[in-house]
C-alpha cells in the first residue's frame, strides 16, 4: 500500500470495540497526521485509554478499521509487529521491568528485538537517558527512582525503539503533583522536535500549549475534535462544555 | 530418667551415614520434582489445551493422596504387574531408593508446578503489555519478563515446599531404606532408648533444615536485589 505525505498516519474508521455486552467504543473515527499532537480527554471510562490502546494492538478491535503508516491491524501477527516496531506507549503505571535497572530496561527490546549487540544497545540506551535528563541513573533499579524518574526512564524507553508514534496513556495521573511538570517537560520537547503524539491526559495546560487537535471523548464516542484555541473557547457541545467546567473550575 | 549420652555418640558414625542418604534423596527429588514441575508449569499454562489435562489431573493425584500412599503404590503395588516387571523401568522400581525417589520427585513436581503457577500469575500484567508495546514475542516477553520475576516471587513457597520434602524423605525409611530415620528405628530396635536415638534425629533434621533456610535466603537476596530501595 502506497504512503503518501497527504494520507494520515494513523486512521480509525468506525471502531467498535466491546468488553462482553459493553461497548466500550462506538464508531470511533480518528485520522491522525505525521508530525500531529493529538490530546484526547474524557471523563473515566469513556473510552479513551481503549481507543489508544487498539492502536497498538493491546486491545483488538471489534469493528471497524484501524490503520498505522498503511498497515492495517488485524489478526496477522506480522502486521502487529509492524505496527509496534512503529508505535511507542507510555503507560500510567510506567510499567518498567522491576528486575532491571534503569539501562537494563532501555536495552531490553532494541537487543531482542532490534538485535543489536549489548555495547550498541547500551549506547542507545544511554543516548535516550540523557535526552530525559537522568543519565546518572542508569545504573539504578526502578523501585529506587522517584515516579517522575521512573516515567522518563518509560519514555525513554519507547524511544530506544526509535517509533514515529508515540501513544502516552495519561502519562501523569499515578504522579505527585511536583513531579507532573518534569514528565511534561520531556513530552514538550518530544513535541517540538517533530514526534506525531497521541496524549490521553487531563493536563490541559499541556493539551493548550502543545496540541494541533484536541479530542473529547464520552461513553465511547468521540464528542468534539477541535484544534485547542477553539474546543477550550468555544465547545461546541454541551457534554464538552460541563466536562470542561468540571476540570478547569479549580 | 537418665539420658544415654554414651549411646548419641556411639550412634553417630551409623546416622551419619543414614544423614547421607537423606540428603541424596533431598537433593536428587528436589532436582527432578523441579524439572519435572517446570515442565508440568509449561503444559499447564501452554496453549495446547490437550495437554492441559493431563498436568492438572496429575496434580491433582498428587497433592490429593497421603505420601505414604504413593511410596507404597509405587513400590509394592507396580511389582505385581508383570508388564511393570518386563519393561525397562523394573531395575529402578525394584531397588526402594529408586522407588522412593520417583515418588518424592512426583509429589515435590505436583506441588511446586502450583507454586510456579501462582507465581506466573502474580506477574504483573501491565509488565506483559510493556514488552508487548515494545514488539517482544510472547516467547521473549516469557523468558525475560516473566520468568525472572516468577522465580523471585516463587522463591519463599519454594522454599518450604524443599522444607517440606525434607521432612517427609522420613517415610523411606518405611520401605526398608536406612536414611536417618531409618538408620534411627534400627538403632532403636535394638537398644529401646526411643528417646536419645528419636532426639538425635530430629536435632539432625533441625540441623539440615537450617541449612536450607540459608540457602533460600541466600536466594531470595541474590534474586531480590532489585527490590531493595
Amino acid at each position: 500500500m502506497a504512503q503518501t505525505e497527504q494520507d494520515p498516519i494513523i486512521r480509525l474508521k468506525n471502531v467498535d470495540k466491546f468488553f462482553g455486552d459493553f461497548q466500550a467504543l462506538k464508531k470511533v473515527n480518528l485520522e491522525v497526521f505525521k508530525g500531529q499532537k493529538v490530546v484526547v480527554c474524557g471523563p473515566s471510562g469513556s473510552g479513551k485509554s481503549t481507543m489508544i490502546r487498539c492502536i497498538n494492538r493491546l486491545e483488538s478491535h471489534d469493528g471497524g478499521r484501524i490503520l498505522v503508516n498503511g498497515i492495517e491491524l488485524n489478526d496477522s501477527l506480522r502486521n502487529i509487529d509492524a505496527v509496534r516496531s512503529e508505535v511507542g506507549m507510555v503507560f500510567q503505571q510506567f510499567n518498567l521491568f522491576p528486575h532491571l535497572t534503569a539501562v537494563g530496561n532501555l536495552m531490553l527490546a532494541p537487543r531482542l528485538v532490534r538485535k543489536k549487540s549489548k555495547a550498541e544497545a547500551r549506547e542507545i540506551a544511554m543516548r535516550y537517558l540523557e535526552r530525559v535528563h537522568i543519565p546518572e541513573q542508569a545504573d539504578k533499579y526502578p523501585v529506587q527512582l522517584s515516579g517522575g524518574q521512573q516515567q522518563r526512564v518509560a519514555i525513554a524507553r519507547a524511544l530506544c525503539m526509535n517509533p514515529e508514534i508515540m501513544l502516552f496513556d495519561e502519562p501523569t495521573s499515578a504522579l505527585d503533583p511536583e513531579m507532573i511538570h518534569e514528565v511534561l517537560d520531556v513530552m514538550v520537547e518530544l513535541a517540538n522536535e517533530g514526534m506525531t503524539m497521541i496524549c490521553v491526559t487531563h493536563e490541559m495546560g499541556f493539551a493548550r500549549s502543545v496540541a494541533d487537535l484536541t479530542v473529547f471523548m464520552d461513553a465511547g464516542e468521540i464528542v468534539e475534535a477541535k484544534p485547542p484555541q477553539e474546543f477550550f473557547e468555544n465547545p461546541e457541545h454541551e457534554r464538552t462544555r460541563l466536562f470542561l467546567s468540571q476540570i478547569l473550575s479549580h | 530418667m537418665s539420658f544415654d549420652i554414651a549411646l548419641i555418640i556411639e550412634s553417630v558414625p551409623k546416622m551419619l551415614v543414614g544423614v547421607g542418604i537423606t540428603l541424596q534423596l533431598l537433593f536428587l527429588s528436589t532436582l527432578f520434582g523441579t524439572l519435572l514441575a517446570i515442565v508440568t508449569l509449561l503444559m499447564r499454562i501452554g496453549p495446547f489445551r490437550w495437554l492441559r489435562w493431563p498436568a492438572i489431573a496429575y496434580i491433582y493425584f498428587f497433592r490429593g493422596t497421603p505420601m505414604l500412599v504413593q511410596i507404597f503404590v509405587i513400590y509394592y503395588g507396580l511389582a505385581q504387574f508383570e508388564f511393570v516387571r518386563d519393561s525397562f523401568l523394573w531395575p529402578a522400581l525394584r531397588v526402594p531408593f529408586w522407588c522412593a525417589i520417583i515418588a518424592f520427585s512426583l509429589n515435590v513436581g505436583a506441588y511446586t508446578a502450583e507454586i510456579l503457577r501462582g507465581a506466573v500469575q502474580g506477574v504483573e500484567k501491565g509488565l506483559l503489555e510493556a514488552g508487548s508495546a515494545l514488539g517482544l514475542t510472547a516467547r521473549q516477553r516469557f523468558i525475560h519478563i516473566t520468568t525472572p520475576i516468577a522465580v523471585r516471587l516463587s522463591l519463599p513457597a519454594y522454599g518450604n515446599e524443599i522444607i517440606s520434602l525434607m521432612k517427609s524423605t522420613a517415610l523411606a525409611s518405611t520401605i526398608t531404606i536406612f536414611d536417618t530415620m531409618g538408620v534411627a528405628r534400627t538403632i532403636m530396635a535394638q537398644t529401646f532408648k526411643p528417646y536419645e536415638v528419636f532426639i538425635s534425629a530430629a536435632i539432625i533434621y533441625l540441623v539440615i533444615v537450617w541449612f536450607i533456610q540459608m540457602g533460600i535466603a541466600l536466594a531470595e537476596r541474590r534474586f531480590g536485589r532489585y527490590m531493595k530501595r
